[in-house]
């Protein structure tokens, strides 16, 4: 039974881990529906650009952090103007096979500059974060992903449904051209959601480094196990995401657990496609609309 | 029916037959066969064997791309799992030459069926997803086709690696880069021929029409499922094929290639090839496995450069990078690929000096 | 005519560098009048209007000649991000609803124009001449009828304030009931907004009911314009638009005029 209460707590962390990363892929998805295959390459990025500030450059955690942050605000920006405002419109394999040829740039960088060895963060999380649930501890790390997750979710829900800046988000991810119509600067929401959205993965980057270490190609497989989550949760649904994560966080812990640990990463993968047969827009998608 | 023997300088087609015809004109048939003529004839004997083995790998990655390129280019179905599938179709073909002792003759087409299968499998999706789910149905395949690859170890000898008898044809034992070479090019020129038919087929009108408009298509009486599972099942076929003919070559495999950056290597392939083109996807595979081994010299060199090996930088990111940002490129710069720049050489040699 | 809201010379529109649809046109729209714009498929009317929102510039089009004034201000190529918060709000041909917003979200984006401003009057403002649309203020615009997305992208563009209001086909594929609802309203907004209201119609009946003065086109140029009474008693339009005269019944010589002058319309 404690195995089992163990694997059970495990897996929520691990999932709530999963359903932080994919808040960023699902925030591009939502607003120019952009599928990220570079979104774990983002996320190391925020996690490298964290470890240079906070271990090398010894400047204080938090002004490291906000640091960290604008620079990935400037970077998905950047990203935007680039390379993905030149394919707006274009075939979905156009865009796809852009994020895949970043995602390599990127890796490469990263490994150029900063190499493939695992790093890791000072501490600096306090230790009264440490929860106890009867025989169960959960330690600093999994408590403070838990509190950051929900206040995302709050924020990002709050954001998407009630402020202006949120709506428009969403209607130019549902109707460009009436949304130009309307005068909402599309292309200054293309710019404000990409760099909104690299910020919130390299904030999960950073999270994720806290807890496994800073390593790009774990960080990358993160990214792919992002598709799982996001299918299962629907892809344009934050709070799928999380809940998403979830389930396959749990699956992998037990699937390890009781069945065999080597099956534990593809089981994700063998859910999707079960997923994909039975419910293609997820548990919480919006069902495609199509009217001719 | 006379062909003209220049293009001319506009569409002048007046039958079904001349917008079927392969060869637009008796200059373009010629010079494919001094092509073929001089390929065969002189380049095994004045190439050296590295040349030669980047030659074979070049033919080998264009059958596979010529595949891929039905499935992305022609019937618009976006596919991460062909890394994958021509992994399976180098463990079918090892595993029915070990097991079965199959002759090579049989175990390369006979992989090449398996694979089909299983790309089938893989493409069931497709009946109710589209676009992107289905490229993330695909993307789970690649990494369920590894696992299993590397876990059914009774059949596959997991990481061990299998390694293959030589290939024999009738009496003749194929061994060495020469041998292999003809038989290699003389696969790719007949899988090129097959691919360019099915295209002139109904099957490939059926293909053009799904990816152009699959409503429609459906509309219009195409069974749009069946049409997209063909698809998958003859691109798999493809990659089964030239993943069988690369074991023999290899002589021993592992499931080490067959990952997620291979899958992404054969969409490059056709990308930068040029979508929807049979010349492209030789194009692609050939820039491809070209950049690849310009690369891997490339950061090689660097690293012996003094002060570059004095900053201790590890240079071989520097491949990943160079390829990431070809793939880029191509894309914002020349969507069409190598095709079409083919194609704006080639018109401009056609209307000098009077281009407009 | 009293104060010129929008001003027109001589405009031309070609999309792609090849195709020139507009071929020097030239309107004026007074302050507070509802203006209609009609003519067969093909004529230009939807190219001029997205020419004055700036929306050509997405579907590869721009304005080569002539000049587009409004306001005062010169607006020929501008990007709609510009011209929209000059106070022009273009309703697009077949609604385009935001399909995953709910309606009052939908309306929300017609504040783009000013963001950050209070909206609340605005919706009750809306509501108050859409009623059925209060019912279904919380139902996804994907799900909602024919009539209610009208209103619905009529309200939306209202939320803008705008000072000039361009409404392409309103009448598109709805039942005669709800397209004089829709009139109707169209009417009290240039009534108790002063609000400059171009209409672009098929429904040249209608068109002609509401609006203060009317322009032809035909082949990308304006071939008449005059006062909505003048055009409802002109015979062509009388012929040809309204369907009203008797082509069929007419004889001999009058066959051939009749039939150089259908050649012309349609």
């Amino acid at each position: 039974m404690d195995f089992f209460l163990q694997l059970l707590v495990n897996g929520v962390c691990v999932g709530l881990l999963y359903g932080i990363s994919a808040m960023g892929f699902v925030m591009i998805f939502k607003a120019s529906s952009v599928l990220n295959f570079a979104h774990g390459e983002l996320l190391a990025m925020g996690a490298f650009f964290f470890l240079s500030l906070a271990t090398w450059g010894k400047i204080p955690v938090a002004a490291a952090f906000v640091l960290t942050l604008a620079g990935c605000f400037l970077l998905g920006f950047l990203i935007e103007k680039f390379f993905l405002r030149p394919l707006i419109g274009e075939k979905l394999i156009f865009v796809i096979m852009l994020t895949v040829g970043l995602a390599a740039m990127f890796k490469g960088l990263i490994l150029l500059v900063w190499g493939g060895n695992l790093h890791t963060y000072p501490e600096f999380l306090p230790a009264s974060l440490e929860l106890h649930l009867g025989s169960i501890t959960i330690v600093p790390v999994y408590s403070a992903t838990l509190v950051i997750s929900v206040a995302f979710l709050v924020l990002f829900g709050l954001f998407f449904k009630k402020s202006s800046q949120g709506i428009f988000m969403r209607s130019v991810a549902d109707n460009q051209k009436a949304a130009l119509s309307l005068g909402v600067h599309v292309r200054r929401v293309f710019a404000l959601s990409w760099a909104i959205a690299a910020m919130v993965a390299c904030m999960s980057g950073i999270v994720l480094g806290i807890i496994n270490g800073v390593n790009v190609h774990d960080l990358s497989a993160i990214g792919m196990k992002v598709f799982p989550v996001v299918i299962l949760g629907g892809l344009d649904s934050i709070g799928g995401a999380i809940i998403g994560g979830i389930i396959i966080g749990l699956l992998e812990t037990f699937t390890g657990g009781y069945l065999s640990p080597s099956l534990r990463d593809v089981v994700p993968y063998i859910a999707l496609v079960f997923i994909l047969m039975v419910k293609p827009y997820g548990l919480f998608g919006l069902v495609e609309i199509e009217r001719v | 029916m006379k062909k003209p023997s220049f293009h001319p300088c506009g569409n002048f087609r007046e039958s079904y037959a001349e917008e079927l015809a392969v060869f637009d004109t008796w200059f373009g048939r010629v010079s494919l066969l001094v092509f073929l003529i001089l390929l065969f004839g002189l380049a095994p004997f004045i190439l050296d064997r590295y040349l030669l083995y980047i030659l074979n790998n070049i033919g080998i990655m264009a059958i596979a791309a010529i595949g891929l390129n039905i499935l992305i280019g022609y019937t618009g179905q976006i596919s991460l799992g062909h890394g994958a599938f021509f992994g399976v179709g180098a463990y079918a073909g090892a595993i029915l030459a070990t097991r079965l002792n199959l002759p090579f003759f049989v175990c390369i087409p006979a992989a090449g069926l398996i694979t089909a299968m299983v790309g089938m499998i893989f493409g069931i999706p497709s009946g109710r997803l589209k676009g992107l789910y289905l490229t993330i149905a695909t993307l789970a395949g690649q990494f369920i086709i590894e696992y299993v690859l590397i876990q059914w170890e009774s059949l596959t000898k997991g990481t061990m690696g299998i390694t293959l008898p030589e290939p024999n044809i009738l009496g003749v034992n194929i061994a060495g880069d020469k041998a292999f070479f003809f038989l290699i090019f003389a696969c790719l020129v007949a899988m090129t021929w097959f691919a360019v038919n099915i295209m002139r087929s109904k099957f490939g009108r059926a293909f053009v029409a799904i990816r152009d408009n699959d409503r429609a298509a459906e509309g219009m009486g195409i069974p749009i499922f069946r049409y997209k599972l063909l698809s998958f099942a003859i691109s798999s076929f493809y990659a089964g094929f030239a993943g069988a003919l690369w074991a023999y070559y290899m002589v021993s495999i592992t499931t080490e290639p067959f990952n997620l950056a291979l899958s992404v290597e054969f969409i490059a392939m056709v990308i930068i090839g040029g979508m929807g083109s049979m010349p492209g996807a030789i194009f692609g595979a050939t820039f491809i496995t070209v950049l690849n081994e310009v690369l891997r010299f490339a950061t090689g060199a660097l690293m012996n450069v003094g002060w570059i090996a004095g900053l201790g930088l590890n240079m071989a990111p520097l491949r990943e990078f160079v390829f990431g940002l070809a793939i880029v490129l191509f894309i914002l710069l020349e969507p069409k690929g190598l095709a079409e720049l083919w194609r704006i050489v080639r018109s401009s040699f056609r209307l000098w000096p009077f281009s407009y | 005519m009293g104060e010129i809201l929008l001003q027109l010379n001589n405009i031309s529109v070609v999309y792609s560098n090849v195709i020139q649809v507009l071929k020097g046109v030239s309107l004026s729209v007074a302050r507070g009048h509802i203006v209609s714009l009609l003519g067969s498929n093909g004529a230009g009317k939807t190219t001029t209007l997205k020419a004055i929102s700036g929306l050509l510039k997405p579907e590869n089009g721009e304005v080569t000649d002539g000049d587009i004034i409004f306001n005062g201000v010169n607006i020929q190529n501008q990007a709609p991000e510009f011209i929209t918060r000059q106070g022009i709000i273009q309703v697009l041909e077949g609604r385009q609803p935001f399909k995953y917003l709910t309606i009052e979200e939908n309306l929300r984006v017609g504040t783009a124009t000013r963001p950050g401003k209070p909206y609340k009057e605005d919706l009750e403002m809306v509501y108050h001449y859409f009623p059925a649309l209060v019912k279904r203020k919380k139902a996804l615009a994907g799900y909602c009828s024919g009539g209610e997305l009208q209103m619905l992208v009529i309200g939306r563009a209202l939320m803008a304030h705008p000072q000039l209001l361009m409404l392409d086909e309103p009448s598109l594929g709805l039942a005669p009931l709800v397209v004089q609802e829709i009139f109707r309203i169209i009417k009290k907004i240039n009534e108790e907004h002063a609000t400059t209201i171009v209409l672009v119609e098929q429904n040249a009946n209608m068109a002609l009911q509401v609006a203060h003065y009317g322009y032809v086109m035909e082949n990308g140029k304006i071939v008449m314009e005059g006062t909505a009474q003048e055009l409802s008693d002109n015979p062509d339009v009388k012929e040809f638009y309204l369907g009203m005269a008797a082509s069929g019944i007419a004889k001999s010589y009058k066959d051939v005029k009749s039939y150089r002058r259908r050649k012309r319309w349609l």
